[in-house]
Protein backbone atom coordinates (compact mmCIF):
# COMPACT_ATOMS: atom_id res chain seq x y z
CA UNK A 1 0.00 0.00 0.00
CA UNK A 2 1.05 3.63 -0.59
CA UNK A 3 2.35 5.47 2.44
CA UNK A 4 0.29 8.56 3.28
CA UNK A 5 2.15 11.86 3.48
CA UNK A 6 0.16 14.10 5.81
CA UNK A 7 2.53 17.11 5.53
CA UNK A 8 2.49 17.33 1.76
CA UNK A 9 -1.28 16.92 1.77
CA UNK A 10 -1.61 19.66 4.36
CA UNK A 11 0.73 21.93 2.41
CA UNK A 12 -1.15 21.35 -0.82
CA UNK A 13 -4.42 22.06 0.99
CA UNK A 14 -3.08 25.32 2.40
CA UNK A 15 -1.84 26.38 -1.01
CA UNK A 16 -5.24 25.71 -2.55
CA UNK A 17 -6.90 27.73 0.24
CA UNK A 18 -4.47 30.62 -0.19
CA UNK A 19 -5.03 30.62 -3.94
CA UNK A 20 -8.79 30.56 -3.45
CA UNK A 21 -8.58 33.46 -0.98
CA UNK A 22 -6.46 35.52 -3.37
CA UNK A 23 -8.81 34.65 -6.22
CA UNK A 24 -12.10 35.35 -4.50
CA UNK A 25 -11.21 38.79 -2.94
CA UNK A 26 -13.95 38.82 -0.32
CA UNK A 27 -16.31 41.81 -0.56
CA UNK A 28 -16.17 43.41 2.88
CA UNK A 29 -18.81 46.03 2.20
CA UNK A 30 -21.86 46.05 4.49
CA UNK A 31 -25.06 48.02 4.08
CA UNK A 32 -27.46 48.62 6.93
CA UNK A 33 -30.92 47.13 6.39
CA UNK A 34 -33.55 49.86 5.94
CA UNK A 35 -35.49 48.82 9.03
CA UNK A 36 -32.39 49.44 11.17
CA UNK A 37 -31.02 52.60 9.56
CA UNK A 38 -32.52 54.98 12.10
CA UNK A 39 -34.54 56.69 9.37
CA UNK A 40 -37.12 54.24 8.07
CA UNK A 41 -39.90 53.28 10.43
CA UNK A 42 -39.80 49.49 10.89
CA UNK A 43 -43.54 49.71 11.61
CA UNK A 44 -44.30 51.30 8.24
CA UNK A 45 -45.71 48.91 5.66
CA UNK A 46 -43.62 50.78 3.07
CA UNK A 47 -40.29 49.89 4.65
CA UNK A 48 -40.69 46.22 3.77
CA UNK A 49 -41.52 46.97 0.15
CA UNK A 50 -38.54 49.23 -0.55
CA UNK A 51 -35.37 47.90 -2.11
CA UNK A 52 -32.52 47.20 0.32
CA UNK A 53 -29.35 49.18 -0.55
CA UNK A 54 -27.33 45.95 -0.46
CA UNK A 55 -29.45 44.34 -3.18
CA UNK A 56 -28.77 47.19 -5.60
CA UNK A 57 -25.28 48.36 -4.64
CA UNK A 58 -23.34 45.13 -3.98
CA UNK A 59 -22.93 44.40 -7.69
CA UNK A 60 -21.49 47.86 -8.49
CA UNK A 61 -17.82 48.98 -8.60
CA UNK A 62 -16.68 48.96 -4.96
CA UNK A 63 -15.48 51.90 -2.90
CA UNK A 64 -14.63 52.34 0.77
CA UNK A 65 -16.73 55.42 1.53
CA UNK A 66 -20.12 57.01 0.95
CA UNK A 67 -22.48 54.55 -0.71
CA UNK A 68 -19.45 52.21 -1.02
CA UNK A 69 -19.85 52.45 -4.78
CA UNK A 70 -17.32 54.03 -7.13
CA UNK A 71 -20.05 55.78 -9.09
CA UNK A 72 -17.92 57.12 -11.95
CA UNK A 73 -16.57 53.64 -12.65
CA UNK A 74 -19.97 52.01 -12.37
CA UNK A 75 -21.18 54.44 -15.04
CA UNK A 76 -18.13 54.24 -17.33
CA UNK A 77 -18.23 50.43 -17.22
CA UNK A 78 -21.91 50.34 -18.05
CA UNK A 79 -22.88 48.66 -14.76
CA UNK A 80 -25.58 51.30 -14.50
CA UNK A 81 -27.25 53.19 -17.35
CA UNK A 82 -28.92 56.21 -15.75
CA UNK A 83 -30.96 58.39 -18.08
CA UNK A 84 -29.37 61.71 -19.05
CA UNK A 85 -32.63 63.46 -19.96
CA UNK A 86 -36.37 63.02 -19.71
CA UNK A 87 -37.57 65.77 -22.00
CA UNK A 88 -36.95 65.60 -25.70
CA UNK A 89 -34.69 68.32 -26.95
CA UNK A 90 -32.60 68.74 -23.81
CA UNK A 91 -29.01 69.14 -24.90
CA UNK A 92 -26.77 66.65 -23.06
CA UNK A 93 -23.46 68.44 -22.67
CA UNK A 94 -20.11 66.82 -21.94
CA UNK A 95 -16.70 68.37 -21.36
CA UNK A 96 -13.49 66.38 -21.19
CA UNK A 97 -10.71 68.64 -19.86
CA UNK A 98 -9.08 68.52 -16.44
CA UNK A 99 -8.27 71.60 -14.42
CA UNK A 100 -5.49 71.74 -11.86
CA UNK A 101 -6.43 73.71 -8.76
CA UNK A 102 -4.45 74.75 -5.72
CA UNK A 103 -1.14 75.14 -7.48
CA UNK A 104 0.65 76.84 -4.59
CA UNK A 105 -0.44 74.92 -1.50
CA UNK A 106 1.32 72.30 0.58
CA UNK A 107 -0.93 69.35 -0.20
CA UNK A 108 -0.87 67.47 -3.51
CA UNK A 109 -2.42 69.43 -6.40
CA UNK A 110 -6.19 69.06 -6.87
CA UNK A 111 -7.20 67.71 -10.27
CA UNK A 112 -10.76 68.62 -11.19
CA UNK A 113 -12.03 66.31 -13.99
CA UNK A 114 -14.79 67.89 -16.10
CA UNK A 115 -15.62 64.51 -17.67
CA UNK A 116 -16.42 62.72 -14.39
CA UNK A 117 -18.68 65.66 -13.52
CA UNK A 118 -20.45 66.32 -16.80
CA UNK A 119 -21.29 62.63 -17.14
CA UNK A 120 -23.58 63.26 -14.16
CA UNK A 121 -24.20 67.00 -14.07
CA UNK A 122 -25.10 69.83 -16.41
CA UNK A 123 -22.85 72.87 -16.81
CA UNK A 124 -25.58 74.97 -15.18
CA UNK A 125 -25.21 73.03 -11.93
CA UNK A 126 -21.79 74.66 -11.46
CA UNK A 127 -21.51 77.66 -13.84
CA UNK A 128 -21.62 80.49 -13.03
CA UNK A 129 -22.60 79.60 -9.45
CA UNK A 130 -20.83 78.26 -7.51
CA UNK A 131 -17.92 78.38 -9.99
CA UNK A 132 -16.94 81.04 -12.55
CA UNK A 133 -15.95 79.22 -15.75
CA UNK A 134 -12.45 80.62 -15.99
CA UNK A 135 -9.39 78.76 -14.75
CA UNK A 136 -8.02 80.43 -11.63
CA UNK A 137 -10.99 82.78 -11.24
CA UNK A 138 -12.38 81.10 -8.11
CA UNK A 139 -11.07 81.55 -4.60
CA UNK A 140 -11.34 77.98 -3.45
CA UNK A 141 -10.83 77.32 0.22
CA UNK A 142 -10.67 73.97 2.01
CA UNK A 143 -12.42 75.42 5.07
CA UNK A 144 -15.39 76.51 3.02
CA UNK A 145 -15.42 73.16 1.24
CA UNK A 146 -15.62 71.44 4.62
CA UNK A 147 -18.56 73.70 5.48
CA UNK A 148 -20.52 72.43 2.50
CA UNK A 149 -19.74 75.16 -0.01
CA UNK A 150 -17.89 74.98 -3.36
CA UNK A 151 -16.84 71.35 -3.96
CA UNK A 152 -18.42 70.50 -0.59
CA UNK A 153 -21.87 71.29 -1.94
CA UNK A 154 -21.98 67.77 -3.39
CA UNK A 155 -18.94 66.08 -1.85
CA UNK A 156 -19.97 65.22 1.68
CA UNK A 157 -23.67 65.13 0.77
CA UNK A 158 -24.29 62.91 -2.27
CA UNK A 159 -20.95 62.47 -4.08
CA UNK A 160 -17.95 60.76 -2.48
CA UNK A 161 -17.26 62.31 0.94
CA UNK A 162 -14.47 64.69 1.94
CA UNK A 163 -12.69 62.03 3.95
CA UNK A 164 -11.22 60.84 0.63
CA UNK A 165 -8.57 63.58 0.49
CA UNK A 166 -6.36 62.09 -2.18
CA UNK A 167 -9.15 61.53 -4.65
CA UNK A 168 -9.14 65.33 -5.11
CA UNK A 169 -5.55 66.01 -4.02
CA UNK A 170 -4.37 63.49 -6.57
CA UNK A 171 -1.39 65.03 -8.38
CA UNK A 172 1.96 64.94 -6.58
CA UNK A 173 3.93 68.18 -6.63
CA UNK A 174 6.99 68.06 -8.85
CA UNK A 175 9.03 69.83 -6.18
CA UNK A 176 8.53 66.82 -3.94
CA UNK A 177 9.82 64.40 -6.52
CA UNK A 178 6.45 63.61 -8.06
CA UNK A 179 6.10 63.34 -11.83
CA UNK A 180 4.29 65.75 -14.13
CA UNK A 181 0.51 65.86 -13.95
CA UNK A 182 -0.93 62.84 -15.79
CA UNK A 183 -4.09 63.10 -17.88
CA UNK A 184 -7.45 62.09 -16.45
CA UNK A 185 -7.72 58.43 -15.75
CA UNK A 186 -10.15 57.34 -13.06
CA UNK A 187 -8.10 56.42 -10.02
CA UNK A 188 -8.32 52.65 -9.39
CA UNK A 189 -10.53 51.71 -6.45
CA UNK A 190 -9.02 51.32 -3.05
CA UNK A 191 -9.52 48.05 -1.22
CA UNK A 192 -12.35 48.07 1.31
CA UNK A 193 -11.78 49.54 4.77
CA UNK B 1 -6.24 35.14 32.15
CA UNK B 2 -10.01 34.90 31.63
CA UNK B 3 -10.41 38.63 32.14
CA UNK B 4 -8.00 39.26 29.29
CA UNK B 5 -10.03 37.01 27.02
CA UNK B 6 -13.22 38.83 27.98
CA UNK B 7 -11.55 42.18 27.36
CA UNK B 8 -10.39 41.13 23.91
CA UNK B 9 -13.86 39.80 23.12
CA UNK B 10 -15.39 43.11 24.24
CA UNK B 11 -12.93 45.05 22.14
CA UNK B 12 -13.73 42.90 19.13
CA UNK B 13 -17.45 43.44 19.72
CA UNK B 14 -16.92 47.20 19.92
CA UNK B 15 -14.93 47.17 16.68
CA UNK B 16 -17.61 45.12 14.99
CA UNK B 17 -20.23 47.58 16.23
CA UNK B 18 -18.36 50.63 14.95
CA UNK B 19 -17.83 48.92 11.61
CA UNK B 20 -21.60 48.75 11.13
CA UNK B 21 -23.00 51.94 12.65
CA UNK B 22 -26.74 52.49 12.62
CA UNK B 23 -26.88 55.43 10.21
CA UNK B 24 -28.88 55.84 7.07
CA UNK B 25 -27.54 55.28 3.59
CA UNK B 26 -25.31 58.10 2.35
CA UNK B 27 -27.30 60.83 0.59
CA UNK B 28 -30.76 60.01 1.92
CA UNK B 29 -32.88 63.17 2.28
CA UNK B 30 -35.67 63.59 4.83
CA UNK B 31 -38.54 65.87 3.79
CA UNK B 32 -40.66 66.73 6.76
CA UNK B 33 -41.84 70.31 6.68
CA UNK B 34 -45.51 69.46 6.86
CA UNK B 35 -45.88 65.69 6.65
CA UNK B 36 -45.87 64.91 10.34
CA UNK B 37 -47.83 68.00 11.28
CA UNK B 38 -50.48 66.77 8.86
CA UNK B 39 -50.53 63.27 10.28
CA UNK B 40 -48.38 61.22 7.87
CA UNK B 41 -44.86 59.82 8.29
CA UNK B 42 -41.88 61.92 7.10
CA UNK B 43 -40.77 61.39 3.48
CA UNK B 44 -37.43 59.71 2.73
CA UNK B 45 -35.85 60.37 -0.65
CA UNK B 46 -33.01 57.93 -1.48
CA UNK B 47 -30.35 59.43 -3.80
CA UNK B 48 -28.60 56.07 -4.26
CA UNK B 49 -31.76 54.50 -5.66
CA UNK B 50 -32.55 57.31 -8.07
CA UNK B 51 -29.00 57.87 -9.35
CA UNK B 52 -28.87 54.30 -10.62
CA UNK B 53 -31.72 55.32 -12.94
CA UNK B 54 -31.21 59.06 -13.53
CA UNK B 55 -28.19 61.34 -13.71
CA UNK B 56 -28.17 64.30 -11.36
CA UNK B 57 -28.85 66.66 -14.26
CA UNK B 58 -32.29 65.18 -14.87
CA UNK B 59 -33.58 66.34 -11.49
CA UNK B 60 -31.25 69.20 -10.71
CA UNK B 61 -31.24 70.81 -14.16
CA UNK B 62 -34.12 69.60 -16.38
CA UNK B 63 -36.72 69.28 -13.66
CA UNK B 64 -35.37 72.22 -11.68
CA UNK B 65 -34.90 70.74 -8.18
CA UNK B 66 -32.73 73.06 -6.13
CA UNK B 67 -29.60 71.45 -4.71
CA UNK B 68 -30.21 72.37 -1.12
CA UNK B 69 -32.09 70.11 1.26
CA UNK B 70 -35.24 71.88 2.36
CA UNK B 71 -35.04 74.49 -0.39
CA UNK B 72 -37.81 72.94 -2.45
CA UNK B 73 -41.19 73.64 -0.95
CA UNK B 74 -43.45 70.77 -1.90
CA UNK B 75 -47.05 70.02 -1.19
CA UNK B 76 -48.92 66.83 -1.85
CA UNK B 77 -51.33 68.74 -4.08
CA UNK B 78 -48.48 69.75 -6.40
CA UNK B 79 -47.17 66.18 -6.51
CA UNK B 80 -50.55 64.86 -7.56
CA UNK B 81 -50.71 67.65 -10.17
CA UNK B 82 -47.45 66.37 -11.64
CA UNK B 83 -44.87 68.67 -10.10
CA UNK B 84 -41.74 67.81 -8.08
CA UNK B 85 -41.74 64.05 -7.27
CA UNK B 86 -44.94 63.92 -9.32
CA UNK B 87 -43.03 64.68 -12.52
CA UNK B 88 -42.00 61.01 -12.48
CA UNK B 89 -44.29 59.46 -9.88
CA UNK B 90 -47.28 59.82 -12.17
CA UNK B 91 -47.99 56.21 -13.10
CA UNK B 92 -45.87 56.50 -16.25
CA UNK B 93 -42.15 56.94 -15.48
CA UNK B 94 -42.64 55.54 -11.97
CA UNK B 95 -45.56 54.38 -9.86
CA UNK B 96 -48.32 56.86 -9.05
CA UNK B 97 -48.63 58.97 -5.88
CA UNK B 98 -51.36 56.75 -4.47
CA UNK B 99 -48.71 54.48 -2.91
CA UNK B 100 -48.36 56.73 0.13
CA UNK B 101 -46.29 54.37 2.29
CA UNK B 102 -43.42 54.05 -0.16
CA UNK B 103 -42.56 57.75 0.20
CA UNK B 104 -43.95 58.39 3.68
CA UNK B 105 -41.84 55.70 5.35
CA UNK B 106 -39.83 57.69 7.93
CA UNK B 107 -39.73 57.39 11.69
CA UNK B 108 -41.74 59.97 13.60
CA UNK B 109 -39.74 63.01 14.68
CA UNK B 110 -37.13 63.13 11.91
CA UNK B 111 -35.70 66.55 11.08
CA UNK B 112 -35.63 67.58 7.43
CA UNK B 113 -32.19 67.49 5.81
CA UNK B 114 -29.60 65.27 4.20
CA UNK B 115 -28.19 62.28 6.03
CA UNK B 116 -24.48 61.63 5.87
CA UNK B 117 -23.24 58.08 5.71
CA UNK B 118 -20.78 56.42 8.05
CA UNK B 119 -17.87 58.25 6.51
CA UNK B 120 -19.23 61.75 6.99
CA UNK B 121 -19.44 61.86 10.73
CA UNK B 122 -16.65 64.41 10.95
CA UNK B 123 -16.88 68.02 12.03
CA UNK B 124 -19.29 70.40 10.36
CA UNK B 125 -21.03 69.09 7.28
CA UNK B 126 -18.55 66.35 6.34
C1 LIG C 1 -13.82 67.43 -3.21
C2 LIG C 1 -12.42 67.62 -3.40
C3 LIG C 1 -11.52 67.75 -2.16
C4 LIG C 1 -11.38 66.86 -1.13
C5 LIG C 1 -12.08 65.53 -0.94
C6 LIG C 1 -10.38 67.42 -0.23
N1 LIG C 1 -9.95 68.62 -0.71
FE1 LIG C 1 -8.54 69.84 0.15
N2 LIG C 1 -8.79 71.20 -1.33
C7 LIG C 1 -9.65 71.05 -2.43
C8 LIG C 1 -9.53 72.22 -3.28
C9 LIG C 1 -10.30 72.46 -4.59
C10 LIG C 1 -8.57 73.05 -2.68
C11 LIG C 1 -8.02 74.31 -3.33
C12 LIG C 1 -7.97 75.51 -2.53
C13 LIG C 1 -6.95 76.48 -3.10
O1 LIG C 1 -6.96 76.71 -4.33
O2 LIG C 1 -6.15 76.96 -2.32
C14 LIG C 1 -8.13 72.39 -1.45
C15 LIG C 1 -7.18 72.91 -0.55
C16 LIG C 1 -6.71 72.26 0.57
C17 LIG C 1 -5.75 72.79 1.49
C18 LIG C 1 -5.10 74.17 1.44
C19 LIG C 1 -4.12 74.28 0.32
C20 LIG C 1 -2.85 73.53 0.57
O3 LIG C 1 -2.52 72.65 -0.26
O4 LIG C 1 -2.20 73.77 1.57
C21 LIG C 1 -5.51 71.84 2.43
C22 LIG C 1 -4.55 71.91 3.62
C23 LIG C 1 -6.37 70.71 2.13
N3 LIG C 1 -7.10 71.00 0.98
C24 LIG C 1 -6.43 69.55 2.86
C25 LIG C 1 -7.34 68.51 2.62
C26 LIG C 1 -7.48 67.35 3.48
C27 LIG C 1 -6.65 67.05 4.71
C28 LIG C 1 -8.50 66.60 2.94
C29 LIG C 1 -9.07 65.28 3.47
C30 LIG C 1 -9.62 65.33 4.80
C31 LIG C 1 -8.96 67.28 1.76
N4 LIG C 1 -8.24 68.44 1.61
C32 LIG C 1 -9.97 66.81 0.94
C33 LIG C 1 -10.47 69.98 -2.69
C34 LIG C 1 -10.62 68.87 -1.89
C1 LIG D 1 -19.07 70.08 -10.86
C2 LIG D 1 -18.97 71.42 -11.31
C3 LIG D 1 -18.72 71.73 -12.78
C4 LIG D 1 -19.48 71.34 -13.87
C5 LIG D 1 -20.70 70.45 -13.90
C6 LIG D 1 -18.89 71.98 -15.02
N1 LIG D 1 -17.81 72.73 -14.63
FE1 LIG D 1 -16.66 73.94 -15.82
N2 LIG D 1 -15.44 74.34 -14.24
C7 LIG D 1 -15.62 73.90 -12.95
C8 LIG D 1 -14.49 74.31 -12.14
C9 LIG D 1 -14.29 74.01 -10.65
C10 LIG D 1 -13.62 75.05 -12.99
C11 LIG D 1 -12.28 75.70 -12.62
C12 LIG D 1 -12.45 77.09 -12.20
C13 LIG D 1 -11.18 77.66 -11.61
O1 LIG D 1 -10.08 77.25 -11.98
O2 LIG D 1 -11.30 78.52 -10.72
C14 LIG D 1 -14.26 75.06 -14.31
C15 LIG D 1 -13.76 75.71 -15.43
C16 LIG D 1 -14.41 75.81 -16.64
C17 LIG D 1 -13.95 76.60 -17.77
C18 LIG D 1 -12.67 77.42 -17.82
C19 LIG D 1 -11.58 76.55 -18.35
C20 LIG D 1 -10.29 77.29 -18.59
O3 LIG D 1 -9.34 76.60 -18.98
O4 LIG D 1 -10.24 78.49 -18.33
C21 LIG D 1 -14.87 76.44 -18.78
C22 LIG D 1 -14.83 77.05 -20.17
C23 LIG D 1 -15.89 75.51 -18.28
N3 LIG D 1 -15.59 75.17 -16.98
C24 LIG D 1 -16.96 75.09 -19.02
C25 LIG D 1 -17.85 74.11 -18.62
C26 LIG D 1 -18.88 73.52 -19.47
C27 LIG D 1 -19.13 73.89 -20.93
C28 LIG D 1 -19.53 72.61 -18.71
C29 LIG D 1 -20.67 71.66 -19.13
C30 LIG D 1 -20.39 70.78 -20.25
C31 LIG D 1 -18.94 72.62 -17.39
N4 LIG D 1 -17.91 73.54 -17.37
C32 LIG D 1 -19.36 71.86 -16.31
C33 LIG D 1 -16.69 73.17 -12.48
C34 LIG D 1 -17.67 72.59 -13.26
C1 LIG E 1 -22.66 69.89 -8.26
C2 LIG E 1 -22.07 68.78 -7.55
C3 LIG E 1 -20.54 68.67 -7.51
C4 LIG E 1 -19.62 69.67 -7.23
C5 LIG E 1 -19.88 71.12 -6.89
C6 LIG E 1 -18.32 69.05 -7.30
N1 LIG E 1 -18.44 67.71 -7.61
FE1 LIG E 1 -16.92 66.37 -7.84
N2 LIG E 1 -18.26 64.94 -8.34
C7 LIG E 1 -19.64 65.08 -8.35
C8 LIG E 1 -20.25 63.85 -8.76
C9 LIG E 1 -21.75 63.59 -8.90
C10 LIG E 1 -19.20 62.94 -9.03
C11 LIG E 1 -19.35 61.49 -9.45
C12 LIG E 1 -18.81 60.56 -8.38
C13 LIG E 1 -19.59 60.49 -7.09
O1 LIG E 1 -20.77 60.86 -7.04
O2 LIG E 1 -19.01 60.04 -6.07
C14 LIG E 1 -17.96 63.67 -8.77
C15 LIG E 1 -16.70 63.12 -8.93
C16 LIG E 1 -15.51 63.78 -8.67
C17 LIG E 1 -14.19 63.24 -8.90
C18 LIG E 1 -13.88 61.88 -9.54
C19 LIG E 1 -14.09 60.77 -8.59
C20 LIG E 1 -13.78 59.43 -9.17
O3 LIG E 1 -14.39 58.48 -8.68
O4 LIG E 1 -12.93 59.31 -10.06
C21 LIG E 1 -13.29 64.18 -8.46
C22 LIG E 1 -11.79 64.07 -8.47
C23 LIG E 1 -14.05 65.33 -8.00
N3 LIG E 1 -15.39 65.04 -8.13
C24 LIG E 1 -13.50 66.49 -7.51
C25 LIG E 1 -14.21 67.67 -7.30
C26 LIG E 1 -13.61 68.95 -6.97
C27 LIG E 1 -12.13 69.19 -6.76
C28 LIG E 1 -14.62 69.85 -6.88
C29 LIG E 1 -14.52 71.35 -6.57
C30 LIG E 1 -13.69 72.14 -7.45
C31 LIG E 1 -15.86 69.13 -7.13
N4 LIG E 1 -15.58 67.82 -7.38
C32 LIG E 1 -17.12 69.72 -7.10
C33 LIG E 1 -20.34 66.22 -8.03
C34 LIG E 1 -19.78 67.45 -7.72
C1 LIG F 1 -34.75 61.79 -8.80
C2 LIG F 1 -34.31 63.12 -8.60
C3 LIG F 1 -32.89 63.38 -8.11
C4 LIG F 1 -31.71 62.94 -8.66
C5 LIG F 1 -31.50 62.01 -9.86
C6 LIG F 1 -30.65 63.54 -7.89
N1 LIG F 1 -31.18 64.32 -6.90
FE1 LIG F 1 -30.14 65.47 -5.58
N2 LIG F 1 -31.87 65.99 -4.64
C7 LIG F 1 -33.13 65.58 -5.02
C8 LIG F 1 -34.08 66.01 -4.01
C9 LIG F 1 -35.58 65.74 -4.04
C10 LIG F 1 -33.36 66.70 -3.02
C11 LIG F 1 -33.90 67.33 -1.73
C12 LIG F 1 -34.39 68.71 -2.00
C13 LIG F 1 -35.06 69.32 -0.81
O1 LIG F 1 -35.00 68.80 0.32
O2 LIG F 1 -35.67 70.39 -0.99
C14 LIG F 1 -31.96 66.68 -3.46
C15 LIG F 1 -30.94 67.31 -2.77
C16 LIG F 1 -29.61 67.33 -3.20
C17 LIG F 1 -28.56 68.09 -2.59
C18 LIG F 1 -28.68 68.98 -1.37
C19 LIG F 1 -28.06 68.37 -0.16
C20 LIG F 1 -27.78 69.36 0.93
O3 LIG F 1 -26.73 69.22 1.55
O4 LIG F 1 -28.57 70.25 1.15
C21 LIG F 1 -27.41 67.84 -3.30
C22 LIG F 1 -26.02 68.37 -3.05
C23 LIG F 1 -27.76 66.91 -4.36
N3 LIG F 1 -29.11 66.64 -4.28
C24 LIG F 1 -26.88 66.42 -5.28
C25 LIG F 1 -27.18 65.45 -6.22
C26 LIG F 1 -26.19 64.81 -7.06
C27 LIG F 1 -24.70 65.08 -7.02
C28 LIG F 1 -26.86 63.93 -7.83
C29 LIG F 1 -26.31 62.97 -8.86
C30 LIG F 1 -25.35 62.02 -8.38
C31 LIG F 1 -28.28 64.04 -7.51
N4 LIG F 1 -28.43 64.97 -6.51
C32 LIG F 1 -29.30 63.33 -8.13
C33 LIG F 1 -33.45 64.88 -6.17
C34 LIG F 1 -32.55 64.26 -7.01
C1 LIG G 1 -43.65 60.22 -4.59
C2 LIG G 1 -43.60 60.36 -3.17
C3 LIG G 1 -44.90 60.60 -2.40
C4 LIG G 1 -46.02 59.84 -2.39
C5 LIG G 1 -46.26 58.55 -3.17
C6 LIG G 1 -46.95 60.46 -1.47
N1 LIG G 1 -46.39 61.57 -0.93
FE1 LIG G 1 -47.28 62.82 0.41
N2 LIG G 1 -45.64 64.05 0.33
C7 LIG G 1 -44.51 63.82 -0.41
C8 LIG G 1 -43.58 64.92 -0.21
C9 LIG G 1 -42.18 65.03 -0.82
C10 LIG G 1 -44.22 65.82 0.68
C11 LIG G 1 -43.65 67.10 1.29
C12 LIG G 1 -42.90 66.66 2.52
C13 LIG G 1 -42.75 67.66 3.61
O1 LIG G 1 -41.99 68.60 3.44
O2 LIG G 1 -43.32 67.43 4.68
C14 LIG G 1 -45.52 65.24 1.01
C15 LIG G 1 -46.43 65.81 1.86
C16 LIG G 1 -47.60 65.22 2.27
C17 LIG G 1 -48.52 65.79 3.27
C18 LIG G 1 -48.30 67.09 4.01
C19 LIG G 1 -49.27 68.17 3.62
C20 LIG G 1 -49.31 68.51 2.16
O3 LIG G 1 -50.41 68.47 1.59
O4 LIG G 1 -48.26 68.74 1.53
C21 LIG G 1 -49.54 64.90 3.41
C22 LIG G 1 -50.76 65.02 4.34
C23 LIG G 1 -49.31 63.80 2.48
N3 LIG G 1 -48.13 64.04 1.83
C24 LIG G 1 -50.13 62.71 2.33
C25 LIG G 1 -49.95 61.72 1.38
C26 LIG G 1 -50.92 60.67 1.10
C27 LIG G 1 -52.22 60.49 1.83
C28 LIG G 1 -50.37 59.92 0.10
C29 LIG G 1 -51.00 58.72 -0.61
C30 LIG G 1 -52.27 58.99 -1.25
C31 LIG G 1 -49.08 60.48 -0.24
N4 LIG G 1 -48.86 61.58 0.55
C32 LIG G 1 -48.21 59.95 -1.19
C33 LIG G 1 -44.24 62.73 -1.21
C34 LIG G 1 -45.12 61.71 -1.48
C1 LIG H 1 -36.67 61.64 -12.49
C2 LIG H 1 -37.81 60.87 -12.09
C3 LIG H 1 -38.11 60.76 -10.59
C4 LIG H 1 -38.32 61.78 -9.69
C5 LIG H 1 -38.28 63.27 -9.95
C6 LIG H 1 -38.58 61.14 -8.43
N1 LIG H 1 -38.55 59.77 -8.56
FE1 LIG H 1 -38.79 58.42 -7.09
N2 LIG H 1 -38.56 56.90 -8.42
C7 LIG H 1 -38.37 57.05 -9.78
C8 LIG H 1 -38.33 55.74 -10.41
C9 LIG H 1 -38.16 55.45 -11.90
C10 LIG H 1 -38.50 54.79 -9.38
C11 LIG H 1 -38.56 53.28 -9.53
C12 LIG H 1 -39.95 52.90 -9.90
C13 LIG H 1 -40.15 51.42 -10.08
O1 LIG H 1 -39.36 50.64 -9.55
O2 LIG H 1 -41.12 51.07 -10.73
C14 LIG H 1 -38.63 55.56 -8.14
C15 LIG H 1 -38.80 54.98 -6.89
C16 LIG H 1 -38.93 55.69 -5.72
C17 LIG H 1 -39.03 55.11 -4.40
C18 LIG H 1 -39.02 53.63 -4.09
C19 LIG H 1 -37.61 53.12 -3.92
C20 LIG H 1 -37.60 51.64 -3.67
O3 LIG H 1 -36.84 51.24 -2.78
O4 LIG H 1 -38.31 50.90 -4.36
C21 LIG H 1 -39.20 56.13 -3.51
C22 LIG H 1 -39.34 56.01 -2.01
C23 LIG H 1 -39.18 57.35 -4.26
N3 LIG H 1 -39.01 57.07 -5.60
C24 LIG H 1 -39.35 58.60 -3.70
C25 LIG H 1 -39.32 59.78 -4.41
C26 LIG H 1 -39.54 61.09 -3.81
C27 LIG H 1 -39.88 61.34 -2.36
C28 LIG H 1 -39.39 61.98 -4.81
C29 LIG H 1 -39.50 63.51 -4.73
C30 LIG H 1 -38.72 64.15 -3.72
C31 LIG H 1 -39.07 61.25 -6.03
N4 LIG H 1 -39.04 59.92 -5.75
C32 LIG H 1 -38.84 61.83 -7.26
C33 LIG H 1 -38.23 58.25 -10.45
C34 LIG H 1 -38.29 59.50 -9.88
Amino acid sequence: MKRSRPWTTLLAGLLVLAAAAAWAQPDLRRWIPLAKDGLHDPASPGTRQLQEPRDALARLAPDGAGNQVRWVQALERGEIVPRANLLEGTEVRLREDDILLNLNGGTPIVRFPHRAHTLWLDCSNCHETPFISKAGANKLDMRRILQGEQCGLCHGAVSFPLTECNRCHSVPRASRGGGPAPGYAPVPPKAGP
Amino acid sequence: MNAAVVRIALLAACLAATAIPAVAEYGDVVLNHRSEAEGVRPVIFPHWFHRIRFRCKVCHSELGFRMRAGANVVTMKEIVEGKFCGMCHNGQIAWAPDRCDLCHSGKPGLKPGIQGGHSTLGPGLW
